[in-house]
């Protein structure tokens, strides 16, 4: 009978190397077994196929003089330029202000970190800049610095100040933006009709995103109340009928349609402003429904626990629901708001001059016919940097809260 | 008793009491709600009867139109009404967000199982595809590749000649199409009894496979009882009545084509843009759906002794659809909304006919925005019914 039982000392296995070698990763990954030897000639035909033609094309035919001849245009469209400053002076406060929150909100130098200081540097070596641009980024950077370091000195009990800083900018922001009033010496107005470029398309995305927030927990909030049903019918029907209808035709309805819901003696609304009110009441539907996902996400017992603590049902949705539910969705509103981003390029088809409404003037110019490919792929690689940014920001945030982790 | 009485001495001060609160903020909300609604449209009614002195009445719809669409799915002329040029816009949505969402699905499949490939290359490939195109706006891309792509064709004396003839030019792309010929209504019966035939197949196997517990291919065998009978059905057709489809070719002339299908190059500019665009999401949703089903799944099932196909058919593939199923739905409603971007290219489609031409020529903005928002309002319901009912058919039935 056969014995099952090793007797002897089985014979001693190097440690597999493999893993570990260049060349054993090749082959494992590359060129084993057969089929994937085909996969990886197909593979590299394809981006060979692609990037040969389109490199060729970036550094030998193309007439990229188009980009920095209309550079400010592209950054701010018809903003007067003895006006610049202030949007200079914008970008420093936000450095400020983002260095100080950063400061007061993580206490570690991690490579995010670093990263974001090296920006400005990076964007320094931009060939089409000029001195000045160069110099300004230096004051960025420096500032960045200061607000850093107050952020750091700050004491943990002081958190708050961050947000009351962020709340100041935006104040600021919108004071420098747009000035006190015609023929005023310091700060002139600049109407928003001026507004333009990039300018513009980062000004809608970034206010579509401050008010359309609220209003889209409001509405998550209203639309999971079970047992106030005419709040929950309504914020059903708020919601299910911007989310079935495109976003254009409501900048459209905006455009045309929104003086006629107001009485005739109301002032003009400008376009800047309609638009950004039809971005922001499409995108607060979506809103509502990824806090949605976050509010019905929380257990039961949190709410029953926070009643047994006593607290009202106030206190136990700022205190204990929605903090929970809103760290969950974090990343889902993050590419939401990608989406906004993108989507702000739609405010070109009703006359607006963002960053697409200004790349179409520029081709309209006789002197720069036929370079669509330049401008267009410059301005995509502008939205492209933004989003992939706003992306790689929130998958830091979302470690640094630990989502997904209790 | 005792409780009511307990209650009775616990009931707080009318306003600190939640089932007072409850019901007086929901009154406080209708009010505000519905007078906002109120304002507005008591506004909008004296505008239009003061200032404009147009009523609403959809009556306009069945006024001539006088204006031409570039592309049309049915007969349409300037002299048809406004009516039928809402059909014509209307058809056009559909054609190109059902061709979009078809392809778009296929091509977001491969690249989705491309990223999941354990073969570097093939993986960097689909990341690069998927990280470059979620990231730049649709509008932008349709813009580029309508005026840097599809513009800059060659002109139609030096089109591309594919063979066949298909004609790709800076005019779009013409093709050869079947057209039916004496013995299609025939070959319509043929096709319409090789279905039957098929589905009665299917249902026999169906019921052979849960008597024997051994289910055969039944979706295989469907497919190939029903090309069969089309197969046979198109020679029998052809020997008796006459051939059914005939294929109308093409050919140049002058500056133009004659004949065939031309796909204009507006409407390949925005089909290949919606397609490249939603495939990229497509793709994050389909790896997503993959990854989802843990790797002890697959072990269990190899352990059980299924092969690799019957694997990924009967254990993967139902589990991960699951997960892929709502965010794909929310995926083909992008699509379908975002087809009305064609207006930004010169594609006739729906808002581009209606929210642009005929708003501008009759000036009945509130009518003409009642109708394109219930239709693309009607789209997304009727889509999100379906793929709800098709999601309660797949999902987890829990205890």
């Amino acid at each position: 009978m056969a014995s099952y039982v090793q007797t002897s000392q089985a014979e001693t296995l190097a440690p597999p190397t493999e893993r570990y070698t260049l060349l054993g990763w090749v082959y494992k990954h590359l060129l084993s077994p057969w089929y994937n030897l085909v996969l990886t000639l197909v593979g590299g035909l394809l981006l060979y196929a692609i990037f040969k033609p389109a490199l060729t094309w970036a550094f030998t035919g193309a007439r990229w003089a188009v980009i920095p001849a209309n550079l400010n245009l592209l950054m701010r469209g018809q903003y007067p330029a003895e006006e610049a400053w202030r949007l200079w002076a914008v970008i420093f406060l936000l450095a400020l202000a983002g260095g100080y929150n950063w400061g007061v909100w993580s206490k570690t130098v991690g490579p995010a970190l670093i990263t974001a200081f090296a920006i400005p540097w990076l964007l320094m070596l931009v060939p089409w800049f000029s001195w000045g641009t160069r110099l300004n980024l230096l004051i960025v950077e420096a500032v960045g610095l200061v607000g850093y370091a107050l952020g750091r000195i700050t004491p943990k009990q002081r958190s708050q100040w961050a947000v009351y800083a962020f709340l100041a900018y935006l104040l600021a922001m919108l004071l420098l933006l747009r000035g006190l009033q015609e023929g005023h010496p310091t700060l002139p107005m600049v109407p928003t009709r001026l507004w333009g470029g990039l300018l513009l398309s980062l000004l809608l995305a970034f206010f579509g995103i401050v008010f359309s927030f609220p209003l889209g927990v409001l509405l998550a909030l209203g639309r999971t109340a079970e047992r106030m049903p005419a709040i929950q019918t309504i914020s059903v029907l708020y919601i299910e009928f911007i989310r079935g209808v495109p976003l254009i035709s409501l900048l459209f309805m905006s455009q045309v349609m929104l003086q006629l819901f107001l009485p005739e003696d109301f002032p003009q609304i400008d376009h800047m402003l309609r638009a950004l009110a039809a971005i922001t009441l499409f995108s607060a539907a979506y809103t509502a429904e990824n806090v949605r996902g976050g509010l019905q996400s929380i257990p039961k017992g949190q709410y029953e626990a926070a009643a047994s603590v006593g607290l009202n049902g106030y206190q136990t949705m700022r205190l204990i629901i929605l903090p929970q539910a809103l760290r969950a969705v974090i990343p889902v509103l993050v590419g939401q708001f990608i989406g906004l981003f993108k989507d702000t390029s739609l405010v070109a088809l009703v006359g607006l001059f963002d960053l697409l409404g200004i790349a179409r003037v520029i081709l309209a110019n006789p002197d720069w016919l036929g370079t669509q490919r330049e401008v267009y792929v410059f301005i995509a690689f502008l939205y492209w940097i933004f989003s992939y940014l706003m992306s790689y920001s929130s998958r830091r945030v979302e470690e640094a809260l630990g989502v997904g982790k209790f | 008793m005792h409780e009511s009485f307990v209650a009775a001495q616990a009931r707080p001060p009318f306003w600190r009491d939640e089932r007072v609160l409850r019901v007086l903020s929901q009154v406080l909300v209708l009010a505000v709600v519905f007078g906002l609604l109120y304002f507005f449209y008591s506004n909008m009614m004296r505008q239009l009867r003061e200032t404009l002195g147009i009523p609403i009445s959809f009556e306009f719809l069945r006024q001539t139109a006088g204006f031409d669409i570039g592309e049309s799915l049915i007969e349409y002329s300037r002299a048809d009404t406004y009516g039928r040029a809402f059909l014509v816009g209307l058809l056009n949505t559909l054609q190109v967000a059902v061709l979009g969402i078809v392809f778009a699905t296929l091509l977001g499949i491969i690249i989705g199982v491309m990223r999941l490939s354990t073969n570097f290359l093939v993986g960097l490939v689909a990341a690069i595809y998927v990280e470059a195109f979620r990231n730049i706006p649709l509008l932008v891309l349709l813009i580029f590749w309508a005026q840097a792509v599809f513009l800059k064709l060659p002109r139609m004396k030096e089109a591309i000649i594919w063979p066949g003839p298909t004609y790709i030019s800076n005019r779009g792309i013409a093709t050869p199409w079947p057209v039916p010929a004496e013995g299609w209504p025939a070959y319509r019966l043929a096709l319409v009894a090789g279905l039957i035939l098929a589905l009665v197949v299917a249902y026999l196997l169906r019921e052979q496979g849960k008597r024997t517990g051994r289910m055969p291919l039944v979706t295989l065998w469907f497919l190939v009882t029903w090309i069969g009978a089309g197969v046979v059905g198109w020679f029998a057709v052809d020997l008796t009545v006459g051939t059914p489809l005939t294929l109308d070719r093409p050919v140049l002339e002058g500056f133009n084509t004659q004949g065939g299908r031309v796909f204009s190059q507006q409407f390949m500019a925005l089909l290949s843009g919606l397609v490249i665009y939603t495939a990229a999401f497509i793709a994050e949703v389909v790896r997503a759906g993959i990854q989802s089903v843990s790797k002890g799944q697959r072990e269990a099932a190899y352990s059980l002794g299924l092969t690799p196909f019957q694997t990924l058919r009967l254990v993967v593939f139902p589990q991960a659809l699951r997960v892929i199923v709502p965010p794909l739905t929310s995926q083909y409603l992008n699509l379908t909304k975002n087809s009305s971007l064609a207006i930004a290219i010169g594609y006739p489609d729906l808002f581009a006919v209606a929210g642009n031409t005929i708003l501008n020529q009759t000036g009945r903005a509130i009518e003409v925005f009642i109708l394109v928002m219930a239709i693309y309002l009607f789209f997304s319901l009727t889509t999100s019914l379906f793929m709800n009912i098709y999601n309660r058919r797949i999902r987890l039935v829990e205890r």
